[in-house]
């Protein structure tokens, strides 16, 4: 009796680490993450506007249906990216996520404190191998670190009322997001 | 023979044991740091690269983009102030104000994280369209039949949930009572 208690106990510790090793293993194996879900309707490197979301149409859940979103689907393997937007009358905001959907940046509107929001995005390995001169002068340039080589940066613009959708769309049509090389 | 079996059976429970709380904390969604207040509860920390394993491996299960923080912030209610699920079939109050944000919208989505269909197409209300008392608090009527004022269709599904989500807000990773942050209050009215 004591020996099966025993063994009860020991798969009761291993299940324990079963459960460890499973949660951390998960967002590499799931194939229904926001980014296998961008990947199959948006080109990479590029703005691709998403359509607004509706009861019969998810593209990713939880979408706020009062902004316009688009999506810039990322890869740094051929070099930094550029990416600039204008800001629309409202609210607009930038967010940065990684491969596995951990968002590690965002900024709006009036944090970027101007009429277009303008920024580059690197690996840390591409910001370490910039020249030292180059930065002296992209100090006025503002650089944000991806932890991975692909990920999402999602544009959002705000419509306070359904009848500024318009005006929301336009302003993330001005979105560009482009490799330099 | 017996230390074959000893171990076949602990293997067995480790599998059970193991994948069974995964699957039970990933269905009910669990994560850390979880700012509750009121019936609403938002997890500020999710939207920031310290998330936890869990809320990790819920985002990468369910495909949502968790809001970031320099963004906003999200609350989500599930059920009223006394603890009842949210039920579409019946009329819900949301009263108050909100807390300090240059905007805010309020959603209603199926447990799914859907938009639900409706005959006027209103999913829910931003900051700058509610209709709003003297003292600049609100009221909003969430039910399935049309009413005067701010009224949010539930379309009759039986669940739902409501995002309050605060974009440019001082709310987050450090806000921990409802005085930093007065939420709106949501009270369960009749059921027909």
């Amino acid at each position: 009796m004591t020996r099966w208690i025993l063994w009860l106990l020991g798969g009761v510790l291993l299940g324990g680490i079963v459960h460890l090793t499973t949660v951390l293993w998960l967002p590499r194996t799931a194939t229904q993450d926001a980014y296998s879900r961008l990947l199959a309707i948006t080109p990479a490197n590029a703005v691709t506007t998403l359509p607004d979301p509706s009861p019969d149409k998810v593209i990713l859940p939880y979408m706020d249906p009062a902004f316009a979103t688009a999506i810039c689907r990322y890869d740094l393997a051929s070099g930094p990216l550029q990416l600039s937007l204008n800001v629309s009358q409202a609210y607009t905001s930038v967010s940065f996520y990684t491969r596995f959907g951990t968002a590690y940046y965002a900024i709006n509107d009036r944090a970027a404190g101007r009429r277009v929001i303008q920024l580059d995005l690197m690996t840390v390995q591409q910001r370490s191998e910039m020249p030292q001169e180059e930065d002296v002068t992209a100090a006025d340039r503002l650089i944000v670190e991806s932890p991975t080589v692909t990920g999402i940066i999602v544009l959002k613009a705000l419509a306070p009322e359904p009848g500024l959708m318009p005006m929301a769309r336009e302003a993330l049509a001005s979105g560009r997001c482009k490799t330099q090389s | 023979m017996r230390l074959l079996f000893g171990s076949l059976f602990a293997f067995a429970v480790a599998a059970l044991v193991g994948l069974g709380m995964t699957w039970l904390t990933l269905a009910t969604g669990t994560a850390f740091g979880a700012v509750s207040i009121g019936a609403w509860t938002a997890w500020p920390k999710t939207g920031t690269p310290g998330i936890d394993p869990y809320a990790r491996a819920v985002i990468a299960r369910t495909g949502q983009l968790p809001i970031g923080i320099g963004d906003g912030v999200a609350f989500y209610a599930h059920s009223d102030d006394k603890g009842r699920r949210l039920d579409g079939r019946c009329d819900v109050d949301i009263q108050g104000v909100t807390p300090t944000a240059r905007f805010w919208t309020l959603t209603l989505y199926d447990p799914d994280g859907r938009l639900v269909a409706n005959s006027v197409n209103r999913q829910g209300f931003t900051s700058q369209e509610i209709l709003r008392d003297m003292d600049g608090s609100f009221a909003i009527r969430v039910g399935p039949r049309a009413r005067f004022g701010n009224w949010l269709p539930t379309g009759g599904v039986e669940h739902y949930t409501l995002v309050l989500r605060l974009y440019d807000t001082p709310v987050g990773v450090a806000t921990r009572s409802g005085r930093e942050a007065p939420m709106p209050s949501i009270t369960a009215q009749d059921c027909r």
